[in-house]
């Protein structure tokens, strides 16, 4: 049985969880954007920017956790233009999202190019290396699958836990998953609805480019065109797969994970008895099926992809 | 509390909020005209007025969402001084323990009560929130005022009533001293809107002051101590509510003696839409009905009673013809009805006036003309060449401006600038001059200022005497017994014989819609007559 194999093997696993670690960053950035009622499109984009960001400042010299500071900011920056154009000015989410998308995307190409005009092969940076942690590294299966990932990765699963703390344990989260379902409610309160808002954006967008970042900067040691692939929308469908909790945001990341290396593996080892193209289409076909199990619960954001204006009743 | 400065200590003492001389002008319309008034500890203010009264703006100006062009708002402190509020800052409002619980909730519906009341009231940035002092404090609150509700249930899970006294459990959690209520009744049914009043009086003995934006008279004659009647953004009469009379006030408010809705005898005619039998099953009481008859007649006006909630919805669907009975049978005209789908209904001249004339009356962002034309696009009135004709449309518009008073800028303004009662009247016009041979009016004076109230009934005593007949759905005890002919019951998904009006007890109506003495009534009804098989 070479299924149980797969399954069984902490190689599997390993990989599962790598594959999975941009997802998490990027669902929980896209999570804490739709909390405050904000729908982020721009995630493909920011995840490019990221990715290029983190790697430049790397190459140039910042040092990694350097390369993790400037991707956050890239990001911030890209969210911040998502966030005045969609909060204060209420432009349509969608329309300014992939705006953002293009907008990112190109300007990270551009600086590529500028910056490096003839190369032939990408340069490579000294990545993230895979974690020695004393005892824990060495304990069999959960070892080598869990406690030998980058630093980024422990970094992904301890953002899990923190957002989950913000969003459901501070006044912060309350207030954010407040104006995210109805924003009068905040006004009245007397917090500032275009505050939170631009601030989760922010936030949230930091952590798609750290998303982008890792890629860069601990799966591979380069940047290079279409690195992304899709990962961004990816992670939009996983939001609503994990009815925008935390949690489950990063179980739907690890499954996603888990099928991308079991395809891998499939075809490696048994041979490709399906297009890989059916595995790559999973995670879409659960999002819709949690949409239309979802889709009559009520605890979505109520708000999400509308605009409030100050006064308005 | 110190008082020595004072004069006179009754009156200034418990001094809580002074407005003096408050005039705000949009443009060249005066919306407030130099307002003075005042509200002490423990007093119940009304403020009455129809709507573009100035209520609402007066409010918004007390609250910093509007800055007064003239005139002071000067506040109490907690330590007695009178001090000026900050005009235009709605967090200076909130410190001042300035409460409000606006008409449209501003409650975020996945949050529970408990998130909703403590939001924004501890410092943002902090690691834990703090969850058990809230609840101590709101037990509190809640055993001393009777403001009983689940606070760990999400707000949609909750009642209308409920809601609202989150959003006062909202206000007292602040501390207020001041709470505004801008039509608090408008969304209860009557039974709740007593225990409301109940719970305000038990405040205000504990020394809160209540300002009541209103426009039902009864109620403010029932729960306040004193009222200020505003019209065209001035004060025009301040009295004690003992002292008030009924007629007056009405007066004082219109500007005008408001014409008393009176039925004129006449014959009732043949059964326009007779129900035999019919149930509906939606597992739901509020959506279902099981077993019921109603007949409406030519020319007579039938009120169905009851609660909201207790199948109304059913009904008025069914009637307009967007739902099918599970069994029992539906005749127009004496021909059955085989075919469920509201165009059919219509066309046999079965007219709406519904329950939520916002949402299913019109379409906010199209124009006037074109919301009075959109039941009636297929007709060869509106079109040239298959096209719709603007020009058509645009002049029975503003006929229907005209004719039904409507106040709005012109028949291309957008319907959703227009008020309630204006919107209201827009579907009477559209409704009234097709000479429907049934008004479907289900809660058509809901929300209604006395004015347009009374245009509602005039109007729909003029159809009646025209010919229509009229089911009238609704849960005003008032306006039931001054316009129906004959009144059903209506209490979880059971409808009562008609009753003639002329025979019915107020009390016992009362009684029969909160689902007692249905049994003994409607046997004492059926051995009478039932008129849906006479004629």
């Amino acid at each position: 049985m070479e299924i149980i194999d797969i399954l069984l093997a902490a190689s599997f696993w390993e990989a599962a969880i790598r594959i999975a670690t941009p997802l998490i960053f990027g669902v929980l950035g896209a999570l804490i954007c739709e909390r405050a009622g904000v729908l982020n499109l721009g995630i493909e984009g920011i995840f490019t920017a990221g990715a290029m960001a983190g790697w430049m400042a790397v190459w140039l010299g910042a040092g990694l956790w350097g390369g993790v500071l400037v991707a956050a900011l890239a990001g911030a920056f890209f969210g911040l233009i998502h966030a005045i154009l969609t909060v204060p000015l209420g432009l349509s989410q969608h329309v300014s999202g992939i705006g953002v998308t293009l907008l990112a995307t190109s300007l990270s190409y551009f600086t590529y190019r500028t910056a490096l005009p003839d190369v032939s092969s990408p340069p490579r940076i000294e990545p993230f290396r895979p974690l020695d942690i004393p005892f824990l590294s060495d304990l069999p299966f959960i070892g080598q699958a869990l406690f030998s990932q980058t630093a980024m990765t422990m970094l992904a699963l301890v953002l899990v836990f923190v957002t989950g703390w913000v969003l459901y344990r501070t006044p912060l989260g309350l207030a954010i998953r407040a104006v995210g379902d109805n924003p009068s409610s905040v006004e009245a309160q007397g917090l500032s609805v275009y505050g939170l808002r631009i601030g989760a954006v922010v936030v949230g967008s930091s952590l798609m480019a750290l998303g982008g970042a890792f890629l860069t900067m601990s799966a591979f040691d380069a940047f290079f065109f279409g690195m992304i692939n899709g990962r961004g929308w990816v992670c939009i469908a996983l939001t609503v797969f994990a009815s925008w909790r935390p949690g489950k945001a990063l179980i739907g990341a690890l499954l996603f994970g888990a099928f991308d290396a079991f395809q891998v593996r499939l075809q490696t080892e048994v041979g490709a008895f399906l297009p890989s193209q059916v595995f790559l289409m999973m995670p879409y076909i659960l999002s819709i099926i949690a949409l239309i199990v979802l889709a009559r619960k009520a605890d979505y954001p109520k708000a999400l992809l509308v605009p409030w204006f100050k006064g308005q009743r | 509390m110190s008082s020595a400065a004072h004069t006179s200590p009754e009156t200034s003492q418990d001094l809580l909020l002074s407005l003096a001389g408050v005039t705000k002008r949009f443009g060249a319309l005066v919306a407030n005209d130099a307002i003075d008034l005042t509200v002490h500890k423990s007093e119940i203010v009304a403020l009455l007025g129809e709507n573009g009264a100035g209520k609402t703006t007066l409010m918004n100006i007390l609250f910093g969402h509007y800055v007064a062009d003239e005139g002071t708002v000067t506040v109490a402190s907690r330590d007695g001084n009178l001090e000026q509020l900050e005009p235009g800052a709605p967090q200076a409002a909130l410190d001042a323990g300035i409460g409000m619980v606006h008409q449209h909730f501003t409650l975020a519906e996945n949050l529970t009560g408990l998130d909703n009341i403590v939001l924004g009231t501890e410092p943002i940035f902090r690691l834990r929130r703090d969850r058990s002092t809230a609840r101590a404090k709101l037990g509190e609150l809640m055993a001393g005022s009777g403001l009983n509700v689940d606070l760990d249930q999400p707000v949609y899970k909750l009642t209308v009533g409920e809601k609202q006294r989150v959003e006062i459990l909202k206000a007292l959690y602040r501390d207020a001293r001041l709470l505004v209520l801008d039509e608090p009744t408008a969304v209860l049914t009557p039974q709740e809107a007593d225990s409301l009043f109940a719970i305000l009086r038990k405040l205000a003995a504990n020394g809160l002051a209540v300002i009541i934006i209103a426009h039902k008279l009864a109620e403010v004659l029932a729960v306040s101590h004193r009222i200020a009647v505003l019209r065209g953004g001035a004060k025009v009469g301040e009295m004690l509510t003992s002292d008030a009379n009924h007629k007056s006030i009405a007066e004082l408010m219109v500007g005008r003696e408001v014409p008393a809705s009176r039925r004129t005898a006449r014959d009732p005619g043949k059964p326009v839409i007779p129900l035999r039998d019919v149930t509906i099953d939606r597992g739901d009481s509020r959506r279902s009905l099981h077993g019921v008859n109603v007949t409406a007649r030519e020319g007579e006006i039938l009120g169905i009673a009851g609660v909201s909630g207790n199948g109304q919805a059913a009904l008025a669907q069914l009637i307009a013809g967007l739902d099918k009975p599970d069994s029992g049978t539906v005749e127009i005209f004496g021909e059955t009805v085989t075919k469920f789908d509201a165009h059919t209904f219509a066309q046999n001249g079965i007219a709406r006036i519904p329950e939520d004339r916002h949402h299913d009356g019109m379409v906010g962002s199209m124009t006037v003309a074109e919301n009075i034309a959109i039941e009636d696009v297929r007709s060869p009135e509106y079109q040239k060449l298959g096209f719709l004709d603007f020009d058509a449309i645009r002049k029975r518009a503003e006929h229907a401006i005209s004719d039904y008073d409507v106040r709005c800028p012109g028949p291309d303004a957008p319907a959703r600038l227009l008020s309630g009662g204006n919107i209201q009247k827009l579907i009477l016009a559209r409704v009234l001059e097709k000479s429907p041979k049934l008004i479907l009016a289900n809660q058509p004076s809901r929300g209604l200022d006395v004015g347009a109230q009374s245009e509602v009934h005039r109007r729909l005593l003029a159809a009646r005497q025209g010919g229509a007949a009229v089911i009238l759905i609704s849960e005003d005890l008032d306006e039931l017994l001054t316009i129906s002919d004959q009144i059903a019951v209506i209490h979880a998904g059971h409808i009562t014989p008609a009753m003639p009006t002329d025979s019915i007890d107020r009390s016992e109506l009362g009684l029969m819609m909160a689902g007692q003495k249905a049994a003994t009534h409607a046997a004492h009804a059926a051995t009478t007559t039932n008129p849906g098989e006479t004629a």
